[in-house]
C-alpha cells in the first residue's frame, strides 16, 4: 500500500491507512493501558492489519480483547486462535461468568437481554477489570446514522457511558487524549473507511478473513424471513423443523443463532465486492439486534455497547 | 456520475474496476449553509445520485416524502440527512456529521456541520479537515450576513477551495442577471480571503440542475457542473513542496538493534540518505532507512505514516519533530495566533491551559488578547476574554520552547488545541500566525549570591504558605497567629494578604474572573520572588480557582509550597461575616462574591486542611505549624 516512489498524490485508501495508523500510534504513546476489541469479522481483520503496521518491526504494543459470548461460529474462534499464533499478539478472552453459571442463551432470553448480558456487560466487566483507558473498537462512520457525527477519540465517563452532551471538538488531526482517573476513552481508527473501502482494502492487501463471509452449503433454517446458520447441536430446532443445507454466506459475523445468512454465489472477494455493489440494502439488516427497538444502537452506545 | 455501483460484468473487467478503486482519490470537503438555503438537500441529492440509497431506505423515503416538497424523482433528499434535529432538541451535541459517497473517480467525505447557535465551532471543526467548502446561497436571497461569517471561517481555517453554490436558481426563473449578480458580489468580498480558486455555479440541489449535467433551463451557464468538478479540482495542495517535517509520534524499539521513529510526514518529502535535523536541539543526523510493514521505501511524501531510522545515536522522543536542515522551523515560546473559542468556560488572558501542537503537549498561557474579531462584520475590538464561538487574535506563552511552523506555510505544523487542566475539555483552537522572537533573548539573570546563602545566612528554609478557602473562614486570623509565632522565633516571615494586596499592588483590578486570574498571578510572583529571598511567605487569598492555585504552585518553582485549605462552610463563615460583606453580598450590593454570586473551587489534594467550623484558631494554628514547621529545625531549600 505504501509504496508511493512516483511522489504522486496519496490514493484514498493509501490516506485511510495512513490516518489510522497515526491513531493507532497515538493511543500507543498517550494511554498507560491500551486495549483493542477483536471481534474476529472483516473489520475486525481490517483493524489487526493496520495495528500491526503502525507499529513494525515491534510487536502490537498491546493486548485484542475478545468477547466470547460462547455462541460465536465455531470457524471464528479457530480463525481467532489462528491469528493469535501467526501474528504473535497477546489475546485476551472474556465471557459473563454470571451469564455463563445463568445458562444465558440467545433462545430463551431473546436477543436483546441476551446482547446485554453476555455482550454489554460482559464488556464492561472486561474494561473494567483490566483498568484500559483506551479501548480501540472498529466501528465506522457509515454505519448507521447515530455513528455518523462519533469522534475518533470518544470520551467515556467513569461508568464506561457515552455522555453525547459532552464531546469534545475534535480538529485536523490532533486529538486530545487526556482523562480524569477512571475515565476512559474509545478510539476507533476505521471512523471515516466504508463498506466499500473495507473490502477493496482486504482485497488489495490479500488480508486473511474467516470463510464465512463466503458462499458455501450450510445447514440453515428459515425463521421469519431470516437464515440462520445450524453451527451446533445446542440449536433448539422447532418440532417440524429441519436445516436445509443451502449456498449462503454472511456480511456481518457475530453469535450465529443470531446472524443471519443470504443465499449467494459469491466465493471469492472479487465476487463479494460484486454482490455487495449490486445489492441494494442495508448491512447490518443481517443483525438482529437492530429490528428490537428503535434508535438501538444509540440506546446501546450509551450503555457502553460499541 | 455514473456511479460506483455499476456492476462489472466479467472478471477482466472486475479487476480493471478494483484497480481504479485502489487508485481513486480522496477530496474532503464541507457544505456551509442554513438549512433554509438547502443543504441538506444537496447532501441527499449528492448521495442519491451516487447511488447510495439502499432500496430499503428508498422505498420509506418515498412515503415519508408525501406531503413534502419534492423534485423530479418525488423525494424530499433533505430526509436523507436530517434527523438531527430531535438531537439538538435533546441538547446532544452534534457539531460535525460525516457522510461518505463516491463516484467512479473520487471518494468524497462531506463534513456537514448543523446549528445555528454553535455555527462557528462547528464549522471550523468541519473546516479544519477540508480541502474545499461548497458556500451555498438561496438565489433569491443573495450574499447575508451568514455567507460573509462562513466565508472568513473558511479563510481563517485556511480551506483556500471554494464553490460558491447559488442554489434555487430555479426559484428565481433561471436568471442569468440575479447569478451574475450575486457572483459579482461575493467575488468582490472575497478578494481578500486568500482563496486560490472560487468557482460559482447556479443550480438546484432538488430539481437536479447543473449537479450532474448541463442544465437545459440554465443555457447562459457555461462552466463546470457541481460533480464534475468536484471529481476533477486539483486539490493536492503543496504539501509536498513545503519543507519537510515528521513529528515524531512513537518511538519504535521492539528491540536493542532497532531504534525508529514513528510519524506522519507533515509535509515535504524526505528520502534514504537526507540530512535531517532535530528541530529542538538542532543535532544533525542523516536518514538510513524509512521502513513499513510492506517493505523499506526510498523516500515517504506528506501524509505517509512512516518509520524513520537515522544513521546515529541522537536524543530523539515523542514531540521531536525531525526537519529539513536548510529549512527548520519556528523554535520558540511564544507566538501570535488566532483562536476560536469552543467552551462555555470564557477565555481568560493570564490562566494556564495545555496546548497540543502536533504530538507536543505543554503548559502554555495567553499573554495578550489583542483584539476580537467579530465575524459578521470582520470588525475587530478590544476585550479581555473571548466567549464561545469568538474568534480572537493573541499571543501565547508556552513553558517550554515548541516547534511550529506558520499555519498559512504548514497546517500540520502551526495548527494546535488548548485544553482544560482540570476538565480536560478541549476549550478552543488556534492557527499559529508567526512566532515571536523577544521571549528567546530574555534569559534569567543568574547571580552569584542564591537563596541557598540566603537561606544559611537566616537560618531557615524559604518557601510559601498558600492559604486557600471562603472570605471569613479564618486564613488571615491563622497566618497571622503563625507569622507571630515564627518572628517570636527569629524567623523571618511576612504575610500576603489579599486586602491589602489589592489596596496597592493590584489596586487596578477588579473582580471579573479575568481580573481575579491576574491578582493571583502577580501574587504568586510577588510569593516566589520574597521566599527567592529567603523569607517565609504566608499567602492569605480566598484564590477561588484551581487553576490559579496550580499556576501559583508551577511558579513557584522547585520553591516549597504547601497549599493550605481552611475549609470553614459557608454558614459558618456567613454567620460571622466579620466585614459586614456576606450580607452586602446578599443584598446584591456586591457582585462576584465568592461563595454567594461567584464559584469556589474546592482544592482536591490540598497538603493541609484545616476544619474551621470545627477548631478555633489557635488550635488550627497550632496544627498547621506541627505540620509544616517542627521538623524544619535545620534548612534546606
Amino acid at each position: 500500500m505504501s509504496n508511493n516512489a512516483a511522489g504522486r498524490p496519496l490514493s484514498h485508501l493509501e490516506t485511510l491507512e495512513a490516518e489510522s495508523i497515526e491513531i493507532f500510534r497515538e493511543v500507543a504513546a498517550s494511554f498507560e493501558r491500551p486495549v483493542m476489541m477483536y471481534s474476529i469479522g472483516k473489520d475486525s481483520s481490517v483493524l489487526l492489519h493496520l495495528a500491526r503496521k503502525a507499529f513494525f518491526p515491534s510487536r502490537i504494543p498491546f493486548p485484542l480483547l475478545h468477547i466470547d459470548t460462547t455462541w460465536k461460529f465455531r470457524e471464528m474462534i479457530a480463525f481467532r486462535d489462528r491469528m493469535a499464533a501467526t501474528h504473535g499478539f497477546e489475546l485476551l478472552v472474556h465471557t459473563n461468568p454470571e451469564g455463563l453459571a445463568a445458562r444465558i442463551n440467545p433462545f430463551d432470553q431473546g436477543s436483546a437481554r441476551y446482547t446485554d448480558i453476555m455482550k454489554t456487560q460482559a464488556l464492561r466487566q472486561a474494561l473494567g477489570a483490566g483498568r484500559y483507558d483506551a479501548a480501540i473498537g472498529g466501528a465506522r462512520r457509515d454505519e448507521e446514522k447515530s455513528r455518523a457525527k462519533e469522534r475518533i477519540f470518544s470520551h467515556r465517563n467513569a461508568q464506561h457511558a457515552w455522555d453525547p452532551k459532552n464531546q469534545r471538538p475534535e480538529l485536523w488531526h490532533i486529538y486530545n487524549t487526556r482523562l480524569a482517573p477512571g475515565e476512559s476513552m474509545r478510539v476507533f481508527p476505521l471512523s471515516n473507511w466504508t463498506e466499500l473501502d473495507i473490502w477493496t482494502y482486504i482485497y488489495s492487501e490479500g488480508i486473511d478473513i474467516p470463510s464465512l463471509y463466503f458462499a458455501r452449503p450450510r445447514p440453515v433454517v428459515e425463521r421469519s424471513g431470516t437464515l440462520i446458520m445450524v453451527d451446533d447441536d445446542r440449536f433448539r430446532l422447532e418440532p417440524d423443523e429441519a436445516p436445509q443445507v443451502q449456498t449462503v454466506r454472511f456480511r456481518t459475523l457475530g453469535c450465529y443463532p443470531l446472524t443471519g445468512a443470504i443465499r449467494s454465489d459469491a466465493a471469492d472477494l472479487p465476487s463479494i465486492i460484486m454482490e455487495m455493489q449490486a445489492s441494494r440494502t442495508s448491512e447490518r439488516e443481517g443483525r438482529l439486534i437492530d429490528s428490537d427497538q428503535a434508535g438501538s444502537m444509540e440506546k446501546k452506545k450509551q450503555e457502553g455497547y460499541f | 456520475m455514473p456511479a460506483s455501483a455499476v456492476s462489472p460484468a466479467d472478471t477482466a473487467a472486475l479487476e480493471q474496476w478494483l484497480a481504479e478503486q485502489k487508485h481513486k482519490s480522496l477530496l474532503r470537503f464541507l457544505t456551509c449553509g442554513s438549512v433554509d438555503d438547502g443543504k441538506s438537500t444537496l447532501i441527499g441529492r449528492l448521495l442519491y445520485d451516487s447511488q447510495l440509497i439502499l432500496d430499503d431506505q428508498l422505498a420509506s423515503l418515498r412515503r415519508e416524502s408525501r406531503n413534502r416538497a419534492t423534485g423530479n424523482e418525488g423525494i424530499d433528499f433533505s430526509l436523507l440527512v436530517d434527523g438531527l434535529a430531535a438531537e439538538r432538541e435533546q441538547g446532544i451535541t452534534i457539531d460535525v456529521a460525516y457522510r461518505f459517497f463516491s463516484t467512479d473517480k473520487r471518494k468524497f467525505i462531506v463534513a456537514d456541520t448543523p446549528g445555528h447557535e454553535q455555527y462557528t465551532r462547528n464549522m471550523a471543526t468541519g473546516a479544519s479537515n477540508a480541502d474545499l467548502a461548497i458556500v451555498l446561497v438561496d438565489a433569491r436571497k443573495g450574499i447575508l450576513t451568514q455567507t460573509r461569517r462562513h466565508s472568513f471561517i473558511l479563510s481563517l481555517i485556511g480551506v483556500r477551495h471554494v464553490v460558491l453554490a447559488v442554489n434555487k436558481i430555479d426559484l428565481v426563473g433561471h436568471d442569468e442577471a440575479v447569478f451574475d449578480a450575486i457572483e459579482t458580489e461575493y467575488r468582490a468580498f472575497a478578494r481578500d480571503l486568500g482563496f486560490e480558486t472560487l468557482v460559482a455555479i447556479p443550480l438546484s440541489a432538488l430539481n437536479g440542475d447543473n449537479i450532474l449535467q448541463p442544465s437545459p433551463a440554465t443555457p447562459w451557464y457555461t462552466g463546470p457542473q457541481l460533480v464534475p468538478y468536484l471529481e476533477t479540482i486539483e486539490v493536492a495542495t503543496d504539501r509536498t513542496s513545503r519543507p519537510f517535517r515528521l513529528p515524531v509520534q512513537w518511538v519504535n524499539r521492539p528491540d536493542l538493534d532497532f531504534r525508529g521513529f514513528s510519524g506522519t510526514v507533515g509535509s515535504g518529502i524526505v528520502k534514504v540518505g537526507d540530512d535531517v535535523l532535530v528541530a529542538g536541539s538542532r543535532l544533525p543526523a542523516r536518514v538510513s532507512r524509512i521502513v513499513t510493514m510492506d517493505g523499506d521505501l526510498p523516500q515517504a511524501v506528506a501524509g505517509q505514516a512512516v518509520t524513520v531510522v537515522l544513521d546515529r545515536q541522537v536524543d530523539v522522543s515523542r514531540g521531536d519533530m525531525l526537519v529539513h536542515p536548510g529549512a527548520v522551523p519556528d523554535y520558540s515560546n511564544q507566538f501570535q495566533a488566532r483562536l476560536v473559542w469552543m467552551n462555555e468556560e470564557h477565555a481568560i488572558p493570564g490562566r494556564s491551559y495545555l496546548l497540543k501542537l502536533g504530538t507536543q503537549l505543554v503548559p502554555a498561557t495567553i499573554t495578550a488578547l489583542k483584539f476580537r474579531t467579530n465575524v459578521n462584520t470582520l470588525e475587530e475590538s478590544a476585550a479581555k476574554t473571548l466567549e464561545m464561538n469568538e474568534v480572537g487574535t493573541v499571543t501565547i506563552a508556552t513553558d517550554k520552547p515548541l516547534a511550529f511552523d506558520a499555519y498559512r506555510d504548514n497546517a500540520a505544523g502551526g495548527s494546535f488545541i488548548l485544553i482544560d487542566r482540570i476538565s480536560n475539555a478541549t476549550l478552543g483552537a488556534g492557527v499559529v500566525d508567526f512566532g515571536l522572537r523577544r521571549a528567546q533573548n530574555l534569559s534569567y539573570q543568574s547571580f552569584d549570591v542564591n537563596r541557598q546563602v540566603r537561606a544559611e545566612l537566616l537560618g531557615q528554609t524559604p518557601q510559601i504558605v498558600w492559604f486557600t478557602g471562603l472570605s471569613g473562614s479564618g486564613k488571615s486570623t491563622v497566618a497571622n497567629l503563625i507569622e507571630r509565632r515564627l518572628i517570636a522565633e527569629r524567623r523571618l516571615a511576612y504575610i500576603l494578604d489579599g486586602d491589602n494586596v489589592r489596596h496597592g499592588l493590584n489596586k487596578d483590578l477588579g473582580f471579573t474572573d479575568g481580573a481575579r486570574v491576574e491578582n493571583i498571578r502577580r501574587v504568586a510572583e510577588v510569593a516566589r520572588l520574597m521566599a527567592d529571598a529567603g523569607l517565609i511567605v504566608l499567602v492569605s487569598f480566598i484564590s477561588p480557582f484551581r487553576n490559579e492555585r496550580r499556576l501559583a504552585r508551577e511558579v513557584a518553582g522547585d520553591i516549597r509550597f504547601t497549599e493550605v485549605y481552611v475549609d470553614t462552610p459557608l454558614a459558618v463563615c456567613e454567620s460571622r461575616d466579620p466585614k459586614g460583606l456576606y450580607a452586602k453580598a446578599r443584598r446584591g450590593e456586591i457582585k462576584n462574591f465568592t461563595g454567594i454570586s461567584s464559584p469556589y473551587e474546592a482544592p482536591e489534594h490540598p497538603d493541609v486542611i484545616l476544619h474551621g467550623g470545627l477548631h478555633d484558631p489557635v488550635r488550627m494554628a497550632e496544627d498547621l505549624y506541627t505540620r509544616i514547621f517542627d521538623w524544619d529545625a535545620g534548612y534546606s531549600i
